[in-house]
């Protein structure tokens, strides 16, 4: 830790998507994950949505950070500020999107008030001041991460949706088996840790 | 008053247990399994914070404005999380260091908000505190076990302490993560297969968070 300068962005990017995945190795974002992952469509579209939200809060929560918090002196507070700051884009985000892009407004807006309290988007800003990352340090850890947990959520569903039909003995459907599927998707990314380097 | 207390207890423990029964805020912590002192640490913080948390929403559940209630629950829990945040900064450095960020996402932790909105909204704060303890007791007993068989299969040890006497091999894979979401999946699974098909009970959070997906699938499809 403390060593993120010399980390360049793009080992950043893959190993935010592969190596350290969000969902598969640091558990975040598993509320949203595990119960809106039972039709790829929707899964893939919350995927889409929380990569753009985690991008952009990310983002300004590395400029309040750097400008406002630390010339403060107001590093205790920082837990409410992001909050404040994820909060408020996200309600930024549904507004414009909804002005300029209903398209992209209708597959994607039902999903953002789900996405103020999914624990990654906080998650992420934390890690990225722990690490102390700079500026494109951390704008390609918000794209990495977003994409890592699309692609985890898209996988997941995609089994899922596989295995609906399929009969399980009682208890293990739904919650119980998706944890288990998730528990191989993470074991088959474990395959991907020699080619990056870990974080 | 009696009565409702051992209610509060049983419900929290077993029958609405947070993680195993409602699946909720397997988030934060479920990295830290890895070592018994550090789910230790982390479930105190919770029981801390989700029991201060409940006894304050509810205390001023008259006065907090319907609509904006959400954040300003989020403010109370935040304050007492940077609470828990200081006091290992300042005592237990290491610890600290060790937990990293999850210590702050004890406030995305959807129990805590899942406690708030469903018991201490309604309650005196007496009761909602003891609500939001055993939510957090029932939380913590979950991780503990599931810690207990990650250290001790992947280390060897129990809370850092050597138990290998015989000298056998320890299986990696427990420290690592995919071991945590397997131990988890099974713990689920003999949970809800040890209750009757018959104990439905559906509390609002589960409802709402059913609601909510219902509601995502049809506008996916009404979208195109």
């Amino acid at each position: 830790m403390g060593q993120g300068m010399e980390v360049s962005p793009i080992v950043i990017l893959f190993a935010a998507i592969f190596t350290s995945n969000m969902v598969l190795a640091n558990f975040l974002g598993m509320c949203s994950f595990i119960s809106v992952s039972n039709e790829y469509k929707t899964a893939s579209g919350l995927g889409k949505a929380v990569t753009l939200v985690m991008v952009v809060t990310t983002v300004l929560n590395w400029l309040v950070y750097r400008w406002i918090v630390l010339p403060l002196g107001l590093e205790y507070l920082r837990f409410i500020i992001f909050i404040v700051v994820i909060a408020a884009t996200v309600q930024i985000i549904e507004m414009v999107l909804d002005r300029y892009l209903p398209d992209l407004y209708i597959k994607l807006g039902i999903f953002l008030p789900l996405i103020t309290v999914n624990c990654a988007i906080l998650g992420i800003s934390l890690f990225m001041v722990i690490r102390d990352y700079g500026f494109f340090q951390t704008l390609f850890f918000g794209i990495g991460s977003g994409l890592g947990w699309w692609l985890a959520i898209s996988a997941l569903a995609a089994i899922r949706e596989k295995i609906a039909k399929n009969k399980l003995p009682y208890g293990l459907e739904g919650p119980a088996i998706s944890f288990i599927i998730t528990g191989i998707i993470a074991l088959a990314f474990i395959g991907f840790s020699g080619i990056f380097i870990i974080q | 008053m009696i009565n409702n207390i051992r209610e509060a207890f049983f419900r929290n423990l077993w029958t609405e247990n947070q993680v195993v029964r409602q699946i909720l805020g397997i988030c934060s912590i479920l990295a830290v399994t890895n070592l018994m002192v550090n789910t230790l640490v982390m479930g105190l913080g919770l029981m801390f914070v989700i029991s201060l948390s409940s006894l304050t929403i509810s205390a001023l559940r008259n006065y907090i404005p319907h609509r904006v209630r959400m954040i300003v629950q989020t403010f109370i829990i935040a304050s007492y999380v940077i609470l828990v945040d200081i006091f290992l900064k300042a005592n237990y450095p290491e610890l600290s260091r060790a937990l990293g960020p999850y210590i702050g996402l004890i406030i995305t932790n959807c129990i805590i908000m899942g406690r708030a909105e469903a018991f201490a909204q309604k309650n005196t704060p007496f009761i909602s505190m003891l609500d939001g303890l055993f939510a957090g007791l029932g939380y913590t007993i979950v991780l503990m076990m599931i810690s207990f068989v990650r250290e001790l299969l992947g280390f060897g040890s129990i809370f850092g302490v050597n138990v290998n006497f015989l000298q056998l091999d320890t299986w990696t894979i427990m420290v690592m993560p995919p071991a945590a979401f397997f131990i988890i999946g099974v713990m689920i699974w003999v949970a809800t297969a040890l209750s009757t098909p018959k104990q439905t009970s559906q509390p609002a959070v589960q409802a709402l968070s059913r609601g909510q997906q219902a509601l995502a699938n049809q506008q996916v499809k009404a979208g195109n």
